[in-house]
């Protein structure tokens, strides 16, 4: 408990270091946004002027960064767009969708990943290793949008197993293919650490004294080796959620789904200092509470550093 | 319609009885599409829209939405040709006041009354300074403007009504501008132009989330935000297009790549913008339900005549004379751009076939005789474009390409230029070389591309006297038949000095699924109200 609350704690600095830094970043890109905004035609002086002291463009990058967190903290105001939408309304709206996706990702990664790791691990050397080896390289090796329009298309499209894009059917149908995809290249990175994490394990002592104590194969497997084994991967995965969050952006674009990526890359597009930091907010806060939970359970799964 | 398509139409119903029959113990209805009894629905993709506030907005897909739910005093139909909607008649005497009528008997979605009122309190808003519309500028020429837009900094209007604006009755505008301007009726038909009713007043910010339009379409709930828009048939519309169907389903894409794979898995009924790389597939795929439609937009290439060294028309012109347009509209657009001779698009009344002439056709031998006899460029040539799309510096490298191997220009740069930067360099005059320029059209008159990017403080930093009088000559011309000669000498003169060259002119794809009918989509609007569920 203790060690959780000092985990929190430590939390507060990064936080206010990365709002400040992601606002800065905005804040230095070139151009005017709300010249940008206009587009082609001309908007006048005056309108220009009122659009930028609504979102306080002429004050100093401190006294916009002050005034922001003010607004977060006591009146728990993120801002708004530049087309006058609240961001937490916005938010709300997008963060579901992003959660959905990200968690049917994240299940496939585990379940996937992990299975076709020991699998292989077993196999260790014979043709069906080869073939998981070849087939991760393989998919770390293709950039997502590629996976993204070819499972989209041949999937989607042609044989009609999943729905082609957006949110009409819901959770699970309409976030399977898209899960599929965004989970792809998670999914090769722990196939691969399960399988050298169980291969190492299944030559130590302890495994080699479970089997010669006539312990049934499954046992010595799932009970002994697994739970072992699971460390490094379990760390990865619990990295990889925030990961998953936060890395949607381009699978988000290709299968329509409004979520949270594709509002960050709208709004560094259009310098909307506002959202990018109140997205990038919650991102930080859900990386430090997978850290922490990751953590934790390292504790269950090894008694040893429970007490150290 | 042909006979080929109603052909196709009764074999797709027979297939559909057939599989109806085929399971007909099972439950029918498989996809909760519009079988049968349910409400005549389609779907369109859209993008996002910015707002739905018709005097803050000129998004084209905000335009979209709009034109489904507001009626415009006038509207453009697909010849071009002005016509009458919300408006009986648009006249004026000396083409400075002008006196619109409105058709009597108009209602709102909430019920209210469509009166000269509606358009005065919309135009108002508009004009006035502190609200920041997008659309503000499109009345700067009422009188009153100023007043509303007070120059000095931070300094509050006096007034919030344009001086220009009279409500004569309820079905009477009168309108007072600063200078005759004969084009006046055609810009009416821009959705900036259209009614707001009284209840728009009390709470504008909720009014962008639910508009309430005058139009055969009335919004249905809320605009829910990147995921759809829903309208319904308005049944109180007494105007003259009813709509055909009972509800239409804006569905909301980031990506158009993504719209149109959904428009082939026929989740969505109608897409507007098939993107250039798909047209091809999509001609084949889609048959006579692949429709292009004309475009307002141009490419041009600007020069900063305000720059020494572009100072020479000859010079402009032997570069017009060097770039191989339909070479690169081949090559970059798929053939479905049109390389243009003329500063206005097709579509615009007017519009000339060739009045470039010799200085807009591709001809590299004399392209260097003239570049040579004007002196040609010293040092580094800088090509300005902004990376809002790859294609920009595609074409761009082939421009370059060009004009290194036809006129020997030996150090060709390029500045890609952030988009958010993009404009902001151009209007401050940073540029020191030729710079990618498009226009948008606004409304079909050559007064639009004309005066907008060649007239006063335009960007190149030309200035021709003899063009700005035919320009103002053409605005204060009797009738709009009477302004068109008159224009089209303003573009004459500035062919002949070539401060920027037309490059060529968009085109749009639009497809359709086999669920509707009726689809009459013009280079002015989707005419949603014409098209009928099957």
């Amino acid at each position: 408990m203790r060690y959780a609350v000092h985990r929190l704690l430590q939390a507060i600095p990064v936080f206010v270091a990365t709002t400040f830094l992601i606002y800065a970043m905005v804040w230095s890109l070139p151009g005017d946004p709300i010249v940008a905004l206009a587009g082609d035609k001309p908007l006048p002086e005056n309108v220009l002027q009122a659009l930028r002291d609504h979102y306080h463009l002429n004050d100093p990058l401190i006294v916009q960064y002050g005034l922001y967190m003010a607004g977060v903290f006591l009146h728990g105001d993120l801002g708004e767009t530049f087309t006058g939408q609240p961001v937490s309304e916005l938010l709300t709206d997008r963060w579901a969708i992003t959660a959905q996706l990200a968690v049917t990702a994240w299940i496939f990664e585990l379940v996937v990943g992990i299975g076709l790791g020991v699998f292989a691990a077993l196999r260790r050397g014979r043709l069906a290793d080869t073939a998981v080896l070849a087939g991760t390289t393989f998919v770390i090796a293709v950039p997502v949008f590629v996976v993204g329009y070819t499972a989209q298309i041949v999937l989607g499209l042609n044989l009609g197993l999943f729905p082609t894009a957006g949110t009409d059917e819901g959770w699970p149908t309409s976030y399977l293919l898209p899960g599929m995809v965004l989970g792809s290249f998670g999914l090769a990175y722990v196939a691969r650490l399960t399988r050298a994490s169980v291969v190492e394990n299944l030559r130590a002592d302890y495994v080699r004294t479970a089997v010669a104590k006539g312990m049934r194969r499954s046992r010595v497997i799932g009970r002994h080796t697994l739970r072992n084994s699971l460390i490094p991967v379990v760390t990865y995965l619990g990295v990889d959620f925030g990961n998953l969050m936060a890395g949607a952006v381009v699978t988000e674009g290709i299968f329509n789904l409004p979520g949270i990526g594709q509002q960050v890359f709208q709004s560094i597009q259009l310098q909307e200092g506002p959202v990018v930091v109140g997205v990038t907010t919650l991102l930080v806060m859900i990386f430090i509470v997978a850290n922490l939970l990751v953590d934790l359970l390292y504790g269950v799964l090894d008694p040893r550093i429970r007490r150290g | 319609m042909t006979v080929h398509k109603k052909a196709r139409g009764a074999a797709v119903l027979l297939a559909a009885a057939l599989t109806l029959s085929a399971c007909g113990g099972s439950s029918g209805d498989t996809s909760g599409d519009q079988g049968g009894k349910g409400p005549k629905q389609f779907s369109v993709a859209l993008n996002e829209p910015d707002h739905l506030t018709p005097g803050n907005t000129s998004s084209s897909y905000s335009i979209t939405v709009l034109q489904a739910l507001f009626d415009t005093l006038v509207v453009i139909d697909a010849k071009g040709q002005t016509q009458m909607r919300a408006a009986e008649s648009v006249t004026s005497q000396d083409q400075q006041t002008w006196t619109i009528k409105i058709k009597p008997g108009q209602k709102f979605h909430n019920g209210e009354a469509v009166t000269a009122e509606s358009f005065a309190d919309a135009w108002n808003a508009a004009a006035y300074g502190p609200n920041a519309w997008t659309n503000n500028y499109y009345f700067a020429n009422i009188e009153g403007y100023d007043k509303l837009n007070p120059e000095a900094e931070g300094a509050k209007p006096e007034t919030d009504k344009l001086s220009g604006l009279k409500v004569v009755d309820p079905n009477t505008l009168e309108v007072h501008l600063t200078a005759p301007f004969s084009q006046f009726p055609i810009t009416l038909a821009y959705t900036g132009f259209a009614p707001m009713p009284k209840a728009a007043f009390t709470d504008l910010k909720a009014y962008d989330q639910k508009p309430i339009g005058n139009g055969p379409f009335a919004l249905d709930g809320e605009w829910s935000h990147n995921q759809q828009i829903k309208l319904k048939k308005f049944d109180g519309y007494a105007g003259s297009r009813p709509a055909k169907s009972d509800a239409v389903l804006f569905k909301i894409y980031a990506s158009r790549d993504t719209a149109y794979t959904d428009l082939r898995a026929n989740k969505v009924d109608l897409l507007q913008t098939i993107p250039p790389a798909s047209a091809g597939e999509a001609k084949k795929l889609l048959g006579d339900r692949f429709v292009p439609t004309a475009s307002g937009t141009m490419d041009y290439l600007g020069f900063p005549t305000f720059d020494k060294r572009f100072q020479s028309a000859d010079l402009r012109k032997a570069i017009s004379m060097a770039i191989d347009r339909q070479g690169i509209v081949q090559a970059v657009y798929n053939g479905t751009f049109k390389p243009m001779a003329s500063l206005v698009a097709p579509l615009v009344p007017g519009y000339r076939d060739n009045p470039c002439g010799e200085a807009c056709a591709y001809d590299p031998a004399k392209a260097k005789a003239l570049y040579d006899k004007s002196g040609g460029i010293k040092g580094t040539l800088n090509l300005y474009f902004s990376n809002a799309d790859p294609s920009y510096e595609q074409w761009m490298q082939a421009v370059a390409n060009q004009l290194k191997q036809n006129l020997g220009i030996a150090d060709v740069q390029f500045k890609k230029i952030p988009a958010a930067d993009y404009l902001s360099t151009l209007r401050e005059k940073k540029e020191d070389g030729p710079y990618r320029n498009n226009w948008v059209m606004d409304y079909p008159s050559p007064q639009n591309y004309l005066e907008s990017m060649w007239g006063a403080g335009n960007r190149m930093g030309w200035e021709n006297k003899q063009f700005n009088d035919l320009i103002a000559k053409a605005n204060a011309a009797p009738s709009m038949e009477a302004s068109i000669p008159l224009y089209q000498q303003a573009e004459d003169v500035a062919l002949a000095e070539m401060p920027m060259i037309p490059l060529w002119n968009w085109q749009d794809q639009a497809g359709f699924s086999n669920k509707i009918t009726g689809v009459a989509i013009d280079p002015y609007s989707p005419n949603l109200d014409t098209i009928t569920v099957k």
